[in-house]
């Protein structure tokens, strides 16, 4: 008799489990299909409502329109130099933080640790912040965009607790018995043997630099510095189309192209991000899982 | 002995030159800006610089105090991290808790790669699909309502649907994302602690409570700790974004207000002196949470 009722129990539960996690899906994935479809459907289609599938009436005019924009392009080519030199540099220091800080013989490594951590609560603020930029004399120039955010502490701890635990103590002297030196150790050692770290950081800072938009809103006046997403925020927030994407085209026109011009814009921006995602995915939970490791 | 002590110096100020570039980036852009923090207390002339700018007591904390804007940005953004925090908080937990139930790998898989997904898209294209969902004549959202006989909306120009907004965006954004870390927790359960229930004739929901979630208490009670200590960063990047001013009676917080008045209209001083308010509030919030986890269980930051 019992044994039948934790049956039914169970039963009912896994029914409404699987109609709990079908609604969460169904809710985080139309919106992105939606985006898709709009964006190759006819425009006065998703005006009036009546795209919801399928894609009516394929118009790449949205495209064809966003892709004709020098701004996009430029936007692209700034946000690409800010990633690869950005991360290049996050990567770089992160590392050469994290291996001292791995290592239990480092005497002043409780006290670095303090150092980065208060960075974490207490900060300065906004405009203490502009001011000294101001005073090193990096507004307005790309290198603002790739050195404010040097280094991530959270990262640094990931990276910390990952050489801790990975990389066996007895490695490191067997090295030392044949003279190695920290240096040496680092280079031939652990790098080949922090791969998944370095593929976590390289992801998290990458995203990071990619979708960075707020650095440039503050500290560029130039816009042929101004990153992607700086760009984007004119179009599909404030509403500004650049002239080129929407000249030669009548009133009732301009209003639904535009719409096409939004969602084309939204997937020609997120496209990298998406199409690497997929080869991503198991090394950003491996990124969580070595973060969760409490440091 | 000697030689040996010398040895280790040696290899150590490798450590040191390691370290070395990330200490002179803290140092230029974290600690540089804290000291900084002083010209709250000063009439800040540029020629004069932040030392040689004369004192001026909390004059600026005092006008913040009693401006009109005070109550209203303090509630704004104390009422958006609460609903924030109330709602988003326990959904990553729940999802956790019912995928780590679910025995079909394929879908179990799925759901994950697709809930993680927009976690990965950047602040200001979440906004901007706001927009154009929310939009009241051409936006899926107001399509919808007129479908079931409703009238069409203007969302984002309403103070009363910003929290809303912002909260079930956050969630939509960032719930499965927040999913992996307790889900990682859950693996780590022994098989042992299931069978023993199995035997004593638990069911699923039984197991839950009394297997489960005892076995990720501690990572929720220091991530509720963590999130505690950032209550007053509410998203400042999202809702500086989402801000109108049609919206601004709830949409204005003390990160944007702070960016106003420092940015838009150079009031360095006044600004300054918010964001340490800021800054001041939040600290306590963390050290009193923290102390709160040590009282109630083992479990704390520090």
């Amino acid at each position: 008799m019992i044994k039948t009722n934790v049956l039914n129990d169970d039963k009912v539960f896994d029914i409404v489990k699987t109609v709990i996690l079908v609604t969460a899906l169904l809710l985080v994935m139309y919106p992105l299909y939606f985006i898709i479809i709009a964006s190759i459907s006819d425009g006065t289609a998703i005006n009036t409502g009546n795209v919801w599938f399928l894609p009516k009436g394929i118009n790449l005019e949205g495209y064809h329109r966003i892709l004709k924009d020098d701004m996009i392009w430029i936007g692209y080519r700034n946000t690409i130099v800010y990633t690869v030199v950005g991360t290049s540099i996050n990567l770089v220091l992160t590392i050469l933080l994290a291996y001292p800080l791995s290592r239990k013989d480092f005497s002043i490594g409780k006290y670095v640790m303090i150092f980065l951590m208060i960075t974490m609560y207490f900060n300065g603020g906004l405009i203490p912040r502009y001011l000294q930029v101001k005073n090193i004399g990096l507004m307005d120039t790309w290198l603002v965009m790739v050195l404010l955010n040097s280094v991530n502490v959270f990262n640094v701890i990931i990276a910390r607790s990952f050489l801790k635990s990975s990389i066996p103590e007895t490695l490191y002297e067997a090295a030392v018995l044949d003279g190695c030196s920290h240096a040496t150790y680092l280079v031939k050692v652990v790098l080949p043997l922090s791969k998944p770290i370095i593929a976590v950081l390289l992801l998290y800072y990458g995203i990071a630099h990619w979708n960075e938009f707020f650095t440039g809103l503050i500290y560029l006046k130039n816009e042929k510095l101004y990153p992607l997403q700086l760009i984007l925020r004119s179009i599909l927030i404030e509403n500004q189309m650049q002239d080129a994407m929407v000249e030669d085209l009548s009133d009732t026109n301009q209003k639904d192209i535009g719409e096409l011009i939004k969602y084309g814009i939204i997937i020609v921006s997120s496209l990298p991000v998406l199409v690497i995602y997929p080869f991503l995915q198991k090394y950003f939970v491996q990124g969580v899982m070595i973060g969760s490791v409490k440091g | 002995m000697v030689l040996r002590v010398k040895k280790h110096m040696a290899k150590q100020y490798q450590l040191y030159l390691m370290i070395l570039p990330a200490v002179i980036y803290f140092l230029i852009f974290h600690y540089g800006p804290m000291y900084g923090i002083q010209i709250a207390f000063k009439d800040f002339r540029p020629i004069d610089g932040i030392t040689g700018s004369p004192w001026v007591g909390i004059k600026y904390f005092e006008r913040f105090f009693k401006s009109y804007q005070f109550w209203r940005v303090l509630r704004n953004t104390l009422l958006l991290s609460v609903f924030q925090l109330a709602a988003g908080f326990p959904v990553p937990i729940i999802m956790a808790l019912l995928l780590n139930q679910v025995k079909n790998m394929k879908f179990k898989k799925l759901v994950q790669t697709v809930t993680y997904a927009p976690h990965f898209i950047s602040i200001v294209v979440l906004v901007g699909m706001l927009n154009v969902f929310l939009s009241p004549s051409t936006g899926l959202v107001n399509h919808v309502i007129r479908l079931f006989g409703g009238e069409a909306v203007y969302f984002i120009g309403k103070p009363e649907y910003f929290r809303t907004i912002f909260v079930a965006s956050g969630i939509w954004q960032n719930a499965g994302w927040g999913t992996i870390i307790y889900l990682a927790a859950l693996a780590g359960v022994g098989p042992e602690l299931y069978e023993a229930a199995k035997v004593d004739g638990a069911s699923k929901l039984q197991i839950i409570r009394h297997v489960d979630v005892p076995s990720i208490a501690p990572t929720i009670i220091i991530l509720l700790i963590m999130n505690l200590g950032r209550i007053m960063n509410v998203g400042f990047q999202k809702a500086f974004l989402l801000q109108n001013p049609l919206n601004a009676e709830t949409s204005e917080i003390i990160q944007t207000y702070m960016y106003k008045v420092g940015l838009l209209q150079m009031e360095f001083e006044y600004s300054t002196a918010v964001s340490l308010f800021n800054t001041l509030i939040n600290v306590v919030l963390l050290l009193t949470a923290n102390r709160i986890a040590k009282k109630f269980s083992e479990n704390s930051l520090w």
